[in-house]
Parts: structure tokens; C-alpha cells; sequence
């Protein structure tokens, strides 16, 4: 399993006072941490600086660095959206130590002469490690396999056609019995697009109410169940990308129970909004999987606490201004989130108590890391450094002027978020603040 | 809708009222709507003189931005604002720079540069009205976005039922047909509500969209349900909304054999009402369009007092009948 990033100076740090917190080593004390060479040198209290630089993070939370599984980097094809320098830009401010790209860019991730490239390019100007999924089926559009085994033996991070389903229930059979020679995760967007037509928004009151046209709960549920029953028929492991509906998390939770290697991801903003929102018409709202009702948003966060949904994605999907600033129901879908990710989670998740810090470190961090069969981030003596140091008293407010990223489609803008990421250490490196 | 409804009094004269729209029925409360059509019956009233102009909006300028095709409501808006004499201008997308790939936000930002009063507009999209309220300094007034919100065919539906029937409050009116597809069925639903009237919805099941109740209706899938309504409301079929393969209803024969609405199906006195435009034997048969009971053509004339109504509403404030009564007097 390959990450690739730009070479840098290892960093050589003491950080002094903070509260670490490592869900995976059962850790939550108030330690210094001291890095030599970008590798946790020792744990413990009063560490000498011994001419490293110093860092006084009494009041700040230190844990292991993020981990995002799902991001669009747009490139090749809309560097104006994005690039390989940016989006690991943005994922370092937003506390990330690695990222996974995924394949749907023009043109598609789909042969090893695009994957190389990437690689390549990723070798020059990628800011923290970032990995590339490739296409399940050749340009992405359901009936030919890609040339799996080579493609994953050239560094791919995994497979999947995410943006489109695999529609055709005989080639998702064929994909998983093919991906069983990877040893790479395959990894599906769940949608019946039958079910989903030309659909807006969830299908709801909402809905009904805006008549904006539905995307029913559905028309995911019944792909994820189809899923499930062919991973479970193959015994094959599979992973669900950013599951929105109740119904999704009831056929997971089911199939685990029933010995299904199958894993599960969800969203910040699937976490934090349901299609309430969608009345303010504005653009930033519509992504997809649409945002469902508040009995879906309670389904999600349960899984999320209970180990059902293992990590959080989210789904960063930049788009150009003015591709967004059209009306509603003309806009594309998809919102950014790798630098507001944390923040958003943490003031509407943890701040009012419904997901635990560590679970939350946990699902960000070493959940999706496991997902992909990556080294889990820790902080312990002789693990490369991982580290994300954040400020949880600081509040901001949501400005697109300070985002790093080449677009600023986000949910949040001129929202006041709760906690701020001031460092962040990628691969022994000191990649923000 | 709250955010782009926001007034940014700092930047307009101050001898303008405060910016409103009309994009949503929501919009509006129980006072706005009968605030409009007591303003709408006092312009009936001066359209029955010989001189039919008033100088109320002199000087002003209406824009109507129409990106879909429409008789009667670009017409009406247009007398409309002609009538209270406004200047007009308008602009359909087709032979314009809409055609040669402009986007809906330059668009309105070249016409604000001509610093119109209101812009009227009608779009396909879902959320049109909001983007140009969200960049323009003018009133914008949704002329139908896609399948959203027609506001003012509400407000003429709610004075032609006032006219015709004597009331709105405690009316039991049967809305029959394509409500999914149908921003006449969800303004004038919110509407109705507003005033205390019954609604039922009647429809094939597809048609009929979930979760619609939450509006304060009723439903059902059975013609029969008409009977006891004292007004029929008639949608349209609207075929250029039917995707290939929906299947919402297996074809249009099987449509108006179930709810199609024929003689047999009324009570005598029941009245009959439809947006236009009608297709004659899918939706209506052609007696009950031609039938005394039909207030088909009312709804048109109501159309022109009720945008009279809406642009005079935005524009002036203050008492109506002080303002009418003066107005009378310049004329």
C-alpha cells in the first residue's frame, strides 16, 4: 500500500504540556513529546529541548494526525478546482496526514500510464502523503474491468468507480472476485440510479415541500444491501463510501454481525446537517448522497459510536465559483471539507456531547487508516510522526479567504466553529503551523 | 431562505422602502396576502374606467426575465406594469445572451446595471429567484422556478376564488392531477392554508409526492374524492416534465380514464378551475372547460389586478386605499 509525497527536512520538535490523546494506546495525560528526525523519540515530563524547536501547547489537545479516505483532488483534468499541491495543502491545515484520491478525473484513473503520472507528480508537490485509487471499470462507466493487478501493482491505493455506481451486479461480482489477487480495498458508491433518477435532494417532506426532485433513502439501500450479499456470497471485504440513510447502516450492521469483511465510511456534513437545510436553496448544501432526514443523521452518528460506520471521509469535492453559483437545482454536487473537517465535527458532535473525543480521533485517524490496510497514525516511541496539535478553546470563523484549497464550496462558510488545528506533523515532517 | 432575503437597507436611497421579494408563498403572511388582494379589487375597480392608466409607478422599470416559454404570465406582468406606468423591458432567453452561454448571475448583473425596480422572473431551475435576489439590488418576483413556487398564480387563484365564491376561509377546494411536477399545486396549497381553506390532493400515487401532508393537506388516490369539494381545481399534465421511462402513469389513455375531470364526475355548482394551459380531453374534458361553473377565464383576468397588486406591494407602502384614492385623484 503506497503513499506518496514531496521529500523534506524530518522535524526535530518538543512539545511541551499538551494533552495527548491516542484512543488506539488507550493514552489521555498531559506529556511532552519529544521528535527526532520525525520520529517519536520519547514521552514524558520536563523533556529537555536539546536545540530542537519548541512548542508550548499547554491547553492544546496532541493526538494522532488525520487520516482522510475520500477526497477529490481533481486532478488531472479541473486543476483549476484543484491540485495535488493544494488539496494536500488544504489536508494539512486541516490536521491530515494522509489522504486518498479518487480516480473520477479526466481522464480517469483507469490504466497505469495515468496512476504513474500522478505518482510522479505527487512526488514533487504533494505537502503530505496522499495515495490514488483507481478505477473498478474502465473509465469508470461499468463494463470492463481495469487491469487491476497492475494497476495496484504501480501503487494504487485502492479501487473504486466512486461518483458512479457499479451498476451491473454481474461486473461488481466480477470485481470482487478479481480484487481478491490486490490485495488493495475495493471500495463502492452505493446508488440505484433508477431509484435516484435526476434526484436533488432526499426524497422527504423537504422535498415534497421545495419540489425539488427526491432521491430516495432507497435508491442506497438497496445497492448497499446488493453489495453486501455479493461480498458476503465471494467472501470478499468491501467498503461503503459515504453512507447517508438509516436504512444503509441497518444492512452494515446486519451483514458484520453475519461475518461480511465490510467496513463503512461517513461525512462531516451527513454527521452535522440533515435536508432542513436544503430550504436555504443555496448550493453548498447539495452533494451526494443528498442530506437526509434527522432520523438518518441519528442512524449515523449511532454507527459511528458503535464501530459500524469505521471512519469518517469527507468527500472533499471542489467545484469552481462560478460552476456553483448558479441555481439550485442546475448546481453540480459536492462540497469541500478537508479544512474544516475536525472543527465542524467537534463543535457539533463533541461540544454537545454526542460523540466522545477519542471515538472521534479514532474514526478520523486510525479507522479509515485500518480500512485501507495503512499504518495506523499513533503516538509512541519510534512510530514516525503523525501528530496533530490542536487548540479546542479557539474560536474562527469560516472565511474563504483563508482556505487553502482552489475552491471554497463549503457548507460552513461565515459559520463560527469551535477548535483549530495549530500543527500538524506528516510523515516525520512538519506539514502546517 | 431567510439569508438571501436579507436587506441591505445601507445601500439603498433612502426614500426607497425596504427591498422585498415575492419568490415563495412562504414569503407571505395571512395580512401580505390579504393586504394584496384588497389592493388588487381597488385596481379592478379603476380598470373599469375608461382611462385604465395609472401613474402610480412612473419613472420605475419592471424587468421580465423569462427563460421558459409563457403566455399568460410575461403578458400580464407586462400590462401590469404598463398600467401602473412603469417602463418595461423584456427579455426571453431565446435570441439573447442567454443563447450564446451567458450564466443567469452575469445576466442579472448586466440588467441590474440599468438599476431596474423589479425583476420578474420565470426559470427552470429550482432556485433562480434566489440567485438573482442574491446578486441584484431590484425586487425580484418568481414567476414559476422550475417545480418550486408560483406565487403569483396563487394570489390570482385566491382573488378569483374570493370573487367567485365569496370566500377562501372554510372553502374545500380538490387540487386533481401532476402535483409532483407542479409549482401551481405547492404555492397555491401553502396559500390556501394560510387563509383556513380545506385542500385535498387527488392524484395517481406517483404523482402525488411523499411527505406533501406535512403541508397541512389532505390526499388521496381516488377520483371520488372531488365529489365533496366545493372547487375542482384542474392540473395540467405536464408532459414536458414526464422523463423517458418515469412511468408515473402507464400512459395518458389510462391517466383520464381514472382522474380525468368529466361532467360525471362534478356536482352541479361545483366550480372548475385551471391554470392553463389546458389539454383538452387528458386532463379536462372539453364541457367542463367550457361550462358556467368554469372560472377558467376569471383566473385570467384576475392575473392582471393581482401583478398589478404584487408590483404596487412592492414598490409603495402605506395604506392602500389612502394611496388608491389619491391616485384617483392625479388621474
Amino acid at each position: 500500500m503506497m503513499l506518496y509525497a514531496k521529500d523534506s527536512r524530518k522535524a526535530n520538535l518538543v512539545i511541551r504540556g499538551a494533552r495527548v490523546v491516542d484512543p488506539g494506546r488507550r493514552i489521555d495525560a498531559v506529556l511532552d513529546v519529544r521528535v527526532d528526525d520525525g520520529v517519536v523519540a520519547q514521552l514524558g515530563t520536563g523533556l529537555e529541548a536539546n536545540g530542537h524547536r519548541v512548542v508550548d501547547a499547554e491547553g492544546l489537545l496532541l493526538a494522532p494526525a488525520l487520516v482522510d479516505p475520500h477526497v477529490h483532488l481533481r486532478t488531472p483534468g479541473r486543476e483549476d478546482e484543484e491540485t495535488i499541491a493544494s488539496g494536500t495543502e488544504a489536508a494539512a491545515a486541516g490536521g491530515y496526514c494522509a489522504i486518498l484520491a479518487m480516480p473520477n478525473t479526466d481522464p480517469v484513473v483507469d490504466c497505469s500510464a495515468v496512476l504513474g503520472a500522478l505518482v510522479e507528480q505527487a512526488r514533487t508537490e504533494a505537502g503530505i502523503p496522499v495515495g490514488f485509487l483507481a478505477a473498478i471499470s474502465k473509465r469508470q462507466a461499468g463494463s470492463e474491468l481495469t487491469e487491476m493487478v497492475e494497476l495496484a501493482e504501480s501503487g494504487a491505493a485502492g479501487f473504486t468507480d466512486d461518483g458512479c455506481p457499479v451498476a451491473s451486479p454481474g461486473l461488481m461480482r466480477r470485481a470482487l472476485q478479481y480484487n481478491a489477487l490486490t490485495g488493495c480495498t475495493l471500495a463502492v458508491h452505493c446508488e440505484e440510479q433508477t431509484l435516484s433518477r435526476s434526484g436533488q435532494m432526499h426524497e422527504g417532506y423537504v422535498s415534497a415541500q421545495l419540489g425539488l426532485a427526491g432521491y430516495p433513502s432507497v435508491a442506497e439501500s438497496v445497492m448497499v444491501e446488493r453489495d453486501l450479499s455479493l461480498a458476503h456470497y465471494e467472501a470478499q471485504p468491501l467498503h461503503l463510501l459515504h453512507l447517508s440513510a438509516r436504512e444503509s447502516v441497518d444492512a452494515l450492521r446486519e451483514a458484520q454481525a453475519h461475518g461480511v469483511t465490510a467496513s463503512g465510511e461517513v461525512t462531516p456534513h451527513h454527521l452535522c446537517l440533515t435536508d432542513e437545510a436544503v430550504r436555504s436553496l443555496d448550493s453548498n448544501v447539495k452533494m451526494n448522497p443528498p442530506l437526509r432526514g434527522p432520523d438518518d443523521r441519528a442512524a449515523l452518528i449511532e454507527a459511528l459510536r458503535d464501530g459500524t460506520i469505521g471512519a469518517i471521509a469527507t468527500d472533499h469535492a471542489p467545484h469552481a465559483r462560478h460552476e456553483k453559483e448558479v441555481p439550485f437545482e442546475a448546481a453540480p454536487f459536492g462540497v469541500t471539507g478537508l479544512e474544516t473537517a475536525f472543527a465542524a465535527l467537534y463543535t457539533h458532535l463533541v461540544e454537545p456531547g454526542l460523540v466522545s473525543l477519542p471515538t472521534l480521533l479514532e474514526r478520523m485517524s486510525a479507522g479509515p487508516a485500518r480500512i485501507y490496510r495503512l499504518e495506523p497514525p499513533q503516538v509512541a516511541v519510534g512510530a514516525e510522526a503523525n501528530l496533530v496539535l490542536i487548540d479546542p478553546q479557539a474560536q474562527w470563523d469560516v472565511d474563504e479567504r483563508s482556505f487553502r484549497s482552489r475552491s471554497a464550496n463549503s457548507w460552513l462558510l461565515g459559520q463560527k466553529l469551535r477548535a483549530r488545528i495549530s500543527l500538524t506533523v506528516a510523515a516525520g515532517r512538519v506539514a502546517y503551523g | 431562505m431567510a439569508d438571501i432575503h436579507v436587506v441591505r437597507e445601507e445601500l439603498l436611497p433612502p426614500v426607497r422602502p425596504p427591498r422585498r421579494h415575492l419568490i415563495a408563498i412562504t414569503d407571505l403572511t395571512r395580512d401580505d396576502v390579504e393586504r394584496l388582494l384588497a389592493t388588487a379589487r381597488s385596481f379592478a375597480r379603476s380598470l373599469e374606467r375608461e382611462m385604465k392608466k395609472l401613474p402610480t409607478l412612473r419613472g420605475r422599470t419592471v424587468v421580465n426575465l423569462f427563460y421558459e416559454s409563457s403566455t399568460r404570465t410575461s403578458s400580464s406582468f407586462e400590462l401590469a406594469a404598463k398600467r401602473l406606468s412603469a417602463d418595461t423591458m423584456s427579455i426571453k432567453a431565446a435570441g439573447s445572451a442567454v443563447d450564446k452561454g451567458e450564466s443567469l448571475k452575469d445576466t442579472a448583473l448586466t440588467l441590474a446595471a440599468y438599476d431596474p425596480d423589479v425583476i420578474v422572473i420565470r426559470h427552470p431551475h429550482i432556485g433562480a429567484p434566489h440567485l438573482v435576489a442574491g446578486n441584484v439590488d431590484a425586487h425580484v418576483v418568481n414567476a414559476g422556478d422550475g417545480k418550486h413556487q408560483h406565487p403569483t398564480q396563487a394570489l390570482l387563484d385566491l382573488y378569483t376564488l374570493e370573487q367567485g365564491l365569496g370566500r377562501i376561509e372554510r372553502l374545500h377546494v380538490a387540487i386533481v392531477g401532476d402535483v409532483l411536477h407542479s409549482r401551481v399545486a405547492r404555492s397555491l396549497v401553502q396559500a390556501l392554508v394560510l387563509l383556513d381553506a380545506r385542500v385535498t390532493l387527488v392524484g395517481p400515487p406517483a404523482l402525488i409526492p411523499r411527505g406533501i401532508e406535512s403541508l397541512g393537506c389532505e390526499t388521496s388516490y381516488d377520483i371520488r374524492a372531488i365529489e365533496a369539494a366545493d372547487v375542482v381545481y384542474v392540473l395540467r399534465m405536464q408532459r414536458e416534465r414526464m422523463q423517458d421511462g418515469a412511468n408515473y402513469v402507464p400512459t395518458l389513455r389510462e391517466y383520464t380514464a381514472r382522474w380525468g375531470v368529466t361532467p360525471e364526475r362534478l356536482r352541479p355548482g361545483q366550480k372548475v378551475m385551471h391554470p392553463g394551459p389546458m389539454n383538452r380531453g387528458v386532463e379536462i374534458d372539453p364541457r367542463v372547460a367550457d361550462a358556467v361553473d368554469a372560472l377558467i377565464t376569471d383566473q385570467v383576468r384576475s392575473g392582471l389586478v393581482v401583478r398589478m397588486a404584487v408590483l404596487y406591494d412592492l414598490l409603495t407602502h402605506g395604506p392602500v386605499e389612502v394611496k388608491v384614492a389619491a391616485m384617483e385623484e392625479v388621474a
